[in-house]
C-alpha cells in the first residue's frame, strides 16, 4: 500500500454469522496511525468487554476507563493486563439485535522507539458511553489487531469493521 | 486516489442565522458518515443543537456523559438526538464543536450514532458532552437535519458532510 494516502481501508470485514473474535493480519506499517471503526451489532445479552490486543501479545497492557451508562459516571483502571479493555463497563450492548459505534485510534502505531497507545471510545445507547486510553508496555510496530471477548458468540451477523490507515507524509 | 473521507455538502450560515442545517440527497455510496459542526445558538440560553435523520422524530435515542469542568460529572438519557453547541451567554464569536460519526448508514439496522460534542468558549460555563446515540430504523439515511431547540444557528455556523468508504 503506498504510502501518502490518507484514511485509506486497509482491510474491512463484515460478519456474515455471529462470531467471538475479529483479526487483522498483516498490517501495513506505512502509515503514520490506524483507525478501526466497528459498526457493532450485538449478538447476545453479554454486554462484552472487548479484549483488545495487538501483535498476538498477551502481557503488557494497561487502560482507563472513563463511562457514563444514563445515570452514573465513574472511572476505572487495570493494569498489567494481557489485554486493553475497551467498553469495561459502557459502549456494548445487553439487548440482542442492539447496535453500537466502536472507534479505536492507535497513533503512531508504525514507531519502533517507543511504547503504543490506543484511544478509544464505545458509545450505544443501550448501555452508554465509555472513553478508554491505554499503553503497550512494547515498542514494536503494530501488525496485527486481535479483539475477543470473555464470553462467545457476541459479535453479530451483519457487524462492520474496518481498519483505516491515516498517514502523516 | 483514495475514495474516502470525501467531502459530500457543506453548509455556512449567514446573515440572520438559519432555523436549520438540512443536508438533503446524501449519497449512498459511502460506507459511513462524518459530520463536523462548528454551530453557536442565535437567540436562546439553552444551547443545545438537535438531529433528525431523514426528518423522522420518532424512534430516537441518546445516553451522554457531560461536565462542565466541576467536579461533579453527570450521565443521562434523552429521547432525541442532540449535541451542545455555543449559546448567546458564552463569549462573543465564540462556536461549539461537534464531531458526529455515523457508521453504516446505508445498512438495513437500526443506526447508532457517536458524537463528541463541545462548548468551550473562554467564559463562566463550558460543557463537553460525549453521546452514544440511536435512531431505531432501518432505514437508509438521506436526509440530516440540525435545528436548534429553540431559536436560530447563528450566522458563521458550519457544518460539513464527509463520505467515508471501505470499498
Amino acid at each position: 500500500m503506498a504510502a501518502g494516502l490518507t484514511y485509506e481501508k486497509i482491510q474491512s470485514q463484515t460478519l456474515s454469522s455471529t462470531q467471538s473474535a475479529i483479526q487483522f493480519l498483516s498490517i501495513s506499517t506505512a502509515y503514520t496511525d490506524l483507525i478501526l471503526v466497528w459498526a457493532y451489532k450485538a449478538a447476545s445479552t453479554n454486554q462484552p468487554t472487548l479484549r483488545v490486543t495487538v501483535n498476538g501479545n498477551s502481557s503488557g497492557y494497561s487502560t482507563t476507563q472513563l463511562y457514563g451508562n444514563g445515570s452514573t459516571v465513574a472511572s476505572t483502571r487495570n493494569t498489567s493486563a494481557s489485554f486493553w479493555s475497551i467498553a469495561r463497563v459502557s459502549g456494548t450492548p445487553s439487548t440482542t439485535a442492539a447496535t453500537a459505534t466502536i472507534i479505536m485510534n492507535f497513533p503512531n502505531y508504525s514507531n519502533t522507539s517507543y511504547y503504543k497507545s490506543i484511544l478509544a471510545r464505545t458509545a450505544s445507547t443501550d448501555s452508554g458511553v465509555e472513553l478508554d486510553c491505554g499503553v503497550w508496555q512494547n515498542s514494536a510496530a503494530i501488525n496485527q489487531i486481535d479483539v475477543d471477548a470473555a464470553t462467545s458468540n457476541d459479535f453479530g451477523s451483519g457487524s462492520v469493521i474496518t481498519l483505516y490507515g491515516i498517514a502523516a507524509a | 486516489m483514495p475514495t474516502t473521507f470525501v467531502p459530500i455538502n457543506k453548509s455556512i450560515v449567514g446573515s440572520g442565522g438559519t432555523a436549520s442545517i438540512d443536508f438533503t440527497s446524501i449519497p449512498q455510496t459511502y460506507t459511513d458518515l462524518l459530520l463536523l459542526v462548528s454551530a453557536r445558538e442565535e437567540t436562546a440560553t439553552s444551547a443545545v443543537c438537535f438531529m433528525k435523520f431523514n426528518n423522522a422524530t420518532a424512534n430516537r435515542s441518546e445516553k451522554y456523559l457531560q461536565n462542565n469542568g466541576g467536579a461533579s460529572p453527570i450521565s443521562s438519557s434523552t429521547s432525541v438526538l442532540q449535541f451542545i453547541m455555543c449559546q448567546p451567554t458564552d463569549s462573543a464569536s465564540t462556536f461549539g464543536s461537534a464531531v458526529i460519526y455515523i457508521p453504516n448508514y446505508t445498512s438495513n439496522q437500526h443506526k447508532a450514532v457517536m458524537t463528541d460534542s463541545v462548548s468551550e468558549n473562554n467564559g463562566a460555563t463550558a460543557f463537553m458532552r460525549m453521546i452514544g446515540g440511536l435512531w431505531a430504523d432501518t432505514s437508509a439515511i438521506n436526509q440530516i437535519t440540525l435545528t436548534a431547540d429553540t431559536g436560530d444557528i447563528a450566522q458563521y455556523s458550519t457544518a460539513y458532510l464527509y463520505g467515508i468508504s471501505n470499498a
